[in-house]
């Protein structure tokens, strides 16, 4: 499979805190991977770096054959050009429009999307996909529940059409049977749009089960990396993230 | 007393253009400005010179102000919208006093006997102050509906974005730094325009009558009114000109002192903000999700009024 990310021994630092330090990462088009790791670990701060909301101190981000960060200021794009290439962002703590309802959310995600036709046919596949969306269309967003709200953030980022999804902690502060369901939907959307799928999650099980390939970070350094399924029967892993 | 009306209408046009411009920075976009009195300035400014020094028709000077008031809100934009909430407010506040000191360095006395306007032959003279109140509302008309146009298009759609989620709008591909100058220029020879229609009011220009004060007023105006809805800031702009001409029409102007009205903007404004702080009317409705055209829309109005009025294909 092709390279479609390549994060090549990037640090970021905010003022004299390391944050990440040479971290080196590599995402296959048409796989799931996952990074876990601890609070403060740096995972969020990774996922924040590769849409150019953080500044990288040292090394360079590659998505599909083109440089998106660097060092170097005017070699970097812009969160919003970056977004035009094909990341999609589903930020942490969601950052819905709370204001508007479902539908113009989905509208907002739509911006770069110029043809009318093409985002109706879109919101008509969101809300096929994710039904309850379809019910609260006309309801405020801050009016749902924080399942649902995190289900309308993925389906509006999905509504770019993005070749390459960042979720980060899409189980944050959901009972366990949402984060199944929201994992489940995550998933298909891999399997059937092709989307390649990069997910930041403390629930280190759901994640690593779900994913191709997973990364472990600590510290900001990247401890470990395997197979998915291998790295569910890692020891250092078990011990530390899986509570066996 | 009649004649006392109409110059409340007339400075209730000028606010509610300027509401109209401070709606665009801080209804719409969300950022907290206060240098209205400064673009409202430098609309006065460049319509005097203008007019007086170079001699241009008051219909020529219209665009030039707008024009002028535009450049410079984008050379003040570019630095100072880095900055955000709170940060950006004071660098805007000191903008405003800049500008004003600076109109002040240029001609202390400010400019007099500036040429009337006049259109078709028909001379505006200050005395007349119909012919005044239908100039204004008419400006304010057309700039209501074009805020309102834009509000509903991309454009406005971009910037409630940036407005409701800065970090939300990026990763949707919008380019905060680009909608947030966009506004504040476009706020900004709105300003422009005001100012230049007061200046063919009043014919002249002083320095001294774009004070800080003003700022708060147009912002006080966008608030009480209600952020983000054109209606409402017009509506505010009657509500806050009444009061600021609260001790003459009550003829009250010996027991009342002047400085009262800043007590009762203040009062006005605690009020608001415990009781009701999305405004008197409160934020407009989206509605850009309407999947019909330009055309369609129209279609749907003069052929099938009751379908379009469900809010048409859905």
């Amino acid at each position: 499979m092709a390279e479609i990310l390549k994060i090549d021994d990037i640090s970021v630092s905010y003022g004299s805190i390391r944050a990440l330090s040479d971290v080196s990462m590599s995402i296959d088009e048409g796989a799931i991977v996952s990074l876990i790791g601890a609070n403060g670990a740096g995972k969020s701060t990774l996922l924040n770096a590769i849409v150019g909301l953080q500044p990288l101190k040292t090394g360079s981000i590659t998505f599909a054959g083109e440089t998106i960060c660097q060092s170097k200021h005017h070699g970097s794009l812009t969160t919003d050009l970056i977004a035009r290439r094909g990341i999609a962002l589903v930020p942490e703590g969601r950052h819905v429009f709370a204001d508007m309802t479902v539908e113009e959310n989905l509208d907002m995600g739509a911006f770069m999307v110029k043809d009318q036709s093409v985002i109706e046919k879109r919101k008509d596949e969101m809300y096929d996909f994710f039904p309850i969306l379809g019910a609260r269309r006309k309801q405020k967003t801050r009016s749902l529940s924080g399942g649902e709200q995190q289900m309308m953030a993925i389906a509006r980022a999905l509504m770019s059409a993005p070749r390459l999804l960042l979720l980060d902690e899409p189980g944050l502060g959901l009972a366990p049977l949402i984060v199944q369901d929201i994992f489940s939907k995550i998933r298909i959307i891999n399997e059937e749009n092709k989307v390649t799928v990069f997910l930041v999650e403390q629930n280190a099980r759901l994640a690593l089960r779900s994913s191709s390939y997973g990364y472990v970070l600590e510290n900001g350094r990247i401890v470990l990396e395997d197979k998915g399924s291998a790295l569910l029967m890692n020891e250092r892993v078990q011990k530390a993230y899986l509570g066996a | 007393m009649l004649n006392f009306f109409q110059l409340i209408l007339i400075y209730a046009g000028i606010y509610a253009l300027m509401a109209i411009g401070q709606n665009c920075i801080t209804g719409y976009t969300g950022m907290l400005s206060l240098c209205h009195a400064g673009f409202f300035c430098i609309g006065s400014y460049a319509t005097a010179i203008m007019c007086k020094t170079f001699g241009l028709s008051f219909w020529l000077s219209l665009p030039v102000a707008a024009i002028a008031t535009g450049i410079i809100g984008l050379l003040i934009g570019i630095p100072t919208l880095r900055l955000k909430g709170d940060y950006l407010c004071i660098a805007t506040l000191g903008l405003g006093e800049i500008i004003r000191n600076v109109a002040t360095n240029l001609n202390p006395v400010g400019y007099n006997s500036i040429p009337r306007a006049s259109l078709f032959g028909y001379q505006f003279a200050s005395r007349n102050k119909l012919a005044f109140i239908i100039l204004i509302w008419a400006f304010v008309l057309v700039f209501y509906v074009l805020f309102q146009q834009l509000a509903h298009s991309r454009l406005g759609r971009a910037m409630i974005a940036v407005r409701e989620d800065e970090v939300a709008a990026q990763s949707n591909g919008i380019n905060v730094t680009k909608y947030k100058i966009s506004s504040f220029v476009l706020g900004a020879a709105v300003g422009g325009i005001a100012g230049c229609l007061q200046t063919a009011y009043t014919l002249t220009v002083q320095p001294g009558s774009f004070t800080f004060m003003v700022s708060v007023m147009v912002l006080c105006t966008v608030v009480l009114g209600g952020m983000g809805n054109g209606k409402a800031v017009i509506l505010g702009a009657f509500i806050i000109q009444f009061i600021s001409y609260l001790p003459q029409l009550t003829g009250l102007t010996n027991v009342i002192p002047a400085q009262a009205k800043q007590i009762i903007y203040g009062l006005l404004l605690v009020v608001m903000m415990l009781t009701r702080p999305q405004g008197i009317l409160g934020r407009d409705k989206f509605r850009y999700g309407d999947p019909r055209t330009r055309m369609e829309k129209l279609h749907d109005f003069f052929v099938r009024p009751k379908k379009s009025a469900k809010g048409g294909k859905a």
